[in-house]
């Protein structure tokens, strides 16, 4: 179910992904402006009840500048856009979106950005490696200099995740180079992997 | 108080002999005076602002038009083409009621100027064209020609140009499908920026640019005007400034591709909600050409408020507004009773909408500035019966040396040894080299519907989740071959096209073209564009693809030296099932690897000459009965699932195919040249109608019968070997995938990763 901007209310839906793209053109500081629509504030308030919130790419950066998830994401180190299929390797196999796979599984997912680099203080990363809260890391070349190759992480709760990767375009053999993202949808879904 | 004078049409008639400054927006004398002939006075400044524009090169096609009708009179006979050229963008019947616009445009010289920002645009203007046509944009591909690799300006130039293109694209969430880079001196202080959009609708959803029923609205929204874009107009402008001064105002647009993105959105729910009678988008000569083409294509006549058009700029002049290419703008024709509800689809995606003028039938264009006429003249004079000019043409005095020195007496590789190092020499060639440092600013999985991206021999789309129904879309182009021949080089690069679409299994439909040219003033560039259309128009008759539409660039030239001439083809084609799409790279271990087609010595225009830094002789034939051939061959082998891999050949011919195949399956090969052949030629000649394919064991036989049946040669030339990390051609050489790989995939980003 789609949601508008402007709406103020969830409309009934049991989890929300937050999508990639470029919010309001980016040209300010990546998701900065899409965390004041309106409907951010229903998401905030189900999230922290607990509801599943994915944010994929964009929608990582978005979460962030909400404040659900710690840190920021800051220009490529390579200073610029990359379009590639990543190795990831999964750190965290208990969260809402991610209990379909293994832990130290590898998957395969398009990556697709341009400021994608995890950064936090050190206090913070120690925090989230000590907490489980790195849900999935790059495997191999970090392609954009993310802190300890940080692919994604959670909140305290493993509700929320955020990740710059894009398992959607890794749910098909036919457009995606494979189907190693299915497992986030099936995961909050309920289905049978 | 207003900064400027205002020109009414009652002051163009008190002053009749009023110098204007007609020769600095590049009329001539004969155009003036044309003008002053069609309004019986001399023009306002505004109606010389609007002719100046729509009478240039760029509106007017002045100088190609009476060529560039051989694309209609020698059409071939079709019923796949729904909208033919002269709209916005053709479009193509696909079948299941689906129809298919494409289209190529050029912007090169602002792509110089502002290397991001003018790609940027170029992308953006493209797309509103697909858009206009009532489809929703699903697909871009672009076409980009540099100056030697190592060139100081190619650093500045390329990065920003690709950067640009991944910019305005990516944001605006459309894949980027497909392409081609390539390198030449000519280039260097004229690159090349082409780009395609495809765009995809249901058959009956199709919209067109006119102005039709007296009374109707005519709604400008999107973006507010600025002073972006506007070349001439200030020079205009300025000549009635006050005192403090024309402002120096940059002449290439800025793009702001959110906008852009939010105006689809916008567009396409209001052509679901049928809320329009046509539309136009503001491109090249902005609210000039959009309201004399509505106007022109409809019931005549409109008159237009010029000073409700909303303003990014307050002080802009009305020649200015009317010149203004600021991005982002459409123009739509809406019924009074449909208003509303056009306006509200506009609010609800925050899109500045605002009636500025009204249909009439008086067959004149009338705008007025704060209740004073400023413009009154017949649209069609401005639209389509500007100048049209027959220019001298002249073969080139150089052309029989440039063609009778064949590069015949270049040292040819002798043995195993110089073959080995000729492949390695060639990989690492700038034409020749992975690309993925370009393609990988792009975004080529958004929409989520890609099913052949680059570095496949063409990109290809599914139309919607809902089918398995797809396009497949190539570009091409070799300005060295259109040199040595221009009538050959544009058909080549037809043939090239045809057969990269033909080859991921698709059947090949309709053509588009952007023919990239030096100064139409010289007569030997002249003769280089007269030869190419018509190479281009018997090639296309001859394929049975019409031409749908298709931008011409002149003046890409620095002083007297022009481009090599460049036509870049764009051709789609249709496949049925986007599951039985063929790629290129090699996977199947033992699987058999057949060259189709013939081989000869052809090397005029070869990327081996061009190593030698040598351009001469006659570039490979074009056969395109046997091109059909092969299509026909191609789509029954996929639709039988009896391909493994298909690569066409092009420039570095075999040699350079297999090792595209198998480094990009990263699988080794083994290669036994027939004995009759000779090893140099048939690996590196650049012979067309050549496609390299790998067929498991099991299909072979059916294979070789399918060739038998449509006349197809096909010659088994080698293994692949799944544990070999190796490229062998027995007897003469063994190269590991590392060294190729090396050599091929360095050389991008050694010289422009910073």
């Amino acid at each position: 179910m789609p949601l508008w901007h402007a709406e103020r209310k969830l409309r009934h839906v049991d989890a929300v992904i937050l999508p990639g793209g470029f919010s309001y053109g980016d040209y300010l500081r990546c998701g900065a402006i899409a965390r004041f629509s309106p409907v951010m504030e229903a998401v905030v308030d189900a999230a922290n009840d607990g509801m599943p919130v994915l944010g994929i790419c964009n929608g990582f950066q978005v979460l962030c500048e909400a404040h659900l998830l710690p840190g920021a994401l800051i220009r490529n180190d390579r200073r610029k856009f990359v379009c590639r299929d990543q190795v990831l390797r999964v750190h965290n196999a208990s969260t809402a979106w991610t209990a379909r796979y293994r832990e130290g599984q590898e998957l395969v997912i398009p990556i697709k950005n341009g400021e994608g680099g995890y950064v936090a203080d050190k206090r913070t990363i120690e925090e989230l490696e000590a907490a489980g809260r790195i849900v999935v890391k790059y495997a191999g070349d970090n392609p954009n200099g993310s802190y300890r190759d940080i692919a994604g992480i959670c909140n305290a709760a493993g509700n929320v995740v955020g990740l710059m990767p894009h398992p959607e375009h890794a749910v098909e053999a036919l457009t995606g180079p494979g189907t190693d993202g299915l497992g986030f949808f099936q995961a909050v879904l309920g289905v049978a992997a | 108080m207003s900064r400027f004078n205002l020109d009414t049409v009652q002051n163009a008639e008190a002053t009749p002999e009023l110098s204007q400054p007609y020769k600095d927006l590049g009329l001539a004398d004969d155009e003036y005076e044309r003008v002053r002939e069609i309004l019986g006075r001399r023009p306002t400044s505004s109606e010389l602002a609007i002719y100046s524009v729509m009478w240039s090169e760029h509106c007017s096609y002045k100088s190609s038009k009476i060529h560039l009708k051989q694309f209609g009179e020698k059409a071939p006979q079709t019923d796949v083409l729904l909208v033919g050229m002269g709209e916005n963008a053709g479009v193509v019947d696909v079948g299941d009621g689906w129809a298919v616009t494409f289209k190529i445009e050029s912007h090169n010289h602002p792509s110089y100027v502002e290397p991001y920002q003018g790609a940027a645009t170029g992308v953006g203007g493209i797309v509103r064209d697909i858009l206009t046509m009532g489809a929703r944009p699903v697909a871009v591909l672009d076409s980009l020609r540099f100056g030697p690799i190592s060139a100081p300006d190619t650093a500045r130039v390329l990065p920003g140009v690709v950067a640009g293109i991944g910019g305005y694209g990516n944001c605006l969430g459309l894949p980027n499908i497909g392409g081609e880079v390539y390198f030449d001196e000519s280039y260097l202080g004229n690159p090349l920026v082409n780009a395609l959009c495809v765009g995809v609708m249901q058959r009956d959803g199709i919209k067109l640019a006119k102005a039709d029923g007296p009374g109707n609205k005519v709604v400008l929204f999107g973006a507010r005007t600025g002073g972006d874009g506007i070349g001439g107009a200030s020079v205009l402008a300025s000549a009635t400034f006050e005192s403090e001064g024309a402002t120096k105002r940059p002449s290439v647009q800025v793009g702001d591709p959110f906008a852009e993105k939010v105006l689809i959105e916008c567009c396409l729910e209001i052509f679901a909600a049928d809320l329009v009678v046509g539309i136009q988008d503001l491109g090249a000569a902005g609210l000039s050409c959009a309201t004399t083409e509505l106007a022109a294509a409809g019931t005549g006549g409109m008159d237009v408020e010029l000073d409700l058009v909303p303003l990014r700029d307050p002080t802009l002049a009305p020649e200015e507004i009317l010149m203004s290419e600021s991005q982002e703008r459409m123009m739509a024709v809406v019924t009074p009773e449909r208003l509303d509800e056009f306006l509200n689809v506009c609010k609800k995606w925050d899109v500045t909408a605002t009636v500025i003028g009204t249909v009439t039938d008086t067959g004149r264009l009338r705008m007025s500035w704060n209740g004073e006429q400023i413009v009154d003249l017949p649209p069609g004079t401005a639209a389509d019966e500007g100048p049209v000019y027959d220019r001298p043409i002249e073969r080139p005095l150089d052309q029989d040396a440039v063609v009778d020195v064949d590069g015949s007496g270049l040292p040819r590789p002798r043995n195993g040894d110089e073959l080995r190092a000729l492949l390695v020499r060639l990989v690492a060639v700038p034409n020749l080299v992975d690309k993925s440092w370009v393609t990988d600013q792009y975004d080529r999985y958004v929409m989520g519907n890609t099913v052949l991206a680059q570095p496949e021999d063409a990109g290809m789309i599914r139309l919607a989740e809902s089918t398995n129904r797809g396009v497949a879309v190539s570009v091409d182009g070799n300005g060295r071959y259109t040199r040595l021949d221009p009538y050959a080089g544009a058909q080549l690069a037809l043939a090239e096209a045809y057969r990269n679409v033909a080859t991921t299994g698709a059947q090949p439909l309709a053509v588009t073209n952007c023919l990239n040219f030096g100064s139409p003033e010289d007569p030997g560039v002249m003769w280089q564009f007269a030869e190419a259309v018509r190479g281009l128009a018997d090639g296309c008759r001859a394929l049975g693809t019409p031409v749908t539409g298709g931008n011409v660039s002149f003046y890409n030239q620095t002083g007297t030296s022009a481009i090599l001439p460049t036509p870049v083809i764009g051709v789609l084609g249709v496949i049925e099932d986007v599951q039985r799409r063929l790629r290129r790279s090699f996977h199947s271990d033992r699987a058999r690897i057949y060259l189709l087609g013939e081989t000869k010595d052809e090397f005029g225009g070869s990327e081996w000459h061009a190593l030698h830094g040598f351009l001469g002789g006659r570039p490979p034939a074009v056969d395109f009965a046997r091109e059909q051939m092969l299509a026909e061959f191609l789509a029954a082998a996929s639709s039988e699932g009896l391909l493994d891999s298909a690569h066409d050949l092009s420039e570095g011919g075999l040699a350079h195919a297999l090792v595209e195949c198998s480094l990009s399956g990263d699988v080794g090969a083994r290669i036994e040249l027939p004995a009759d052949a000779d090893p140099f030629v048939l690996l590196f000649s650049e012979s067309t109608g050549r496609v390299l394919v790998s067929v498991e064991r099991a299909d072979e036989t059916r294979f070789t019968e399918l060739c038998a049946e449509h006349g197809v040669p096909c010659e088994h030339i080698g293994d692949i070997d799944l544990l070999s990390s190796d490229l062998e051609v027995a007897g003469q050489f063994r190269v590991s995938l590392r060294e190729l790989r090396a050599a091929w995939s360095n050389q991008l980003p050694m010289r422009f990763e910073r």
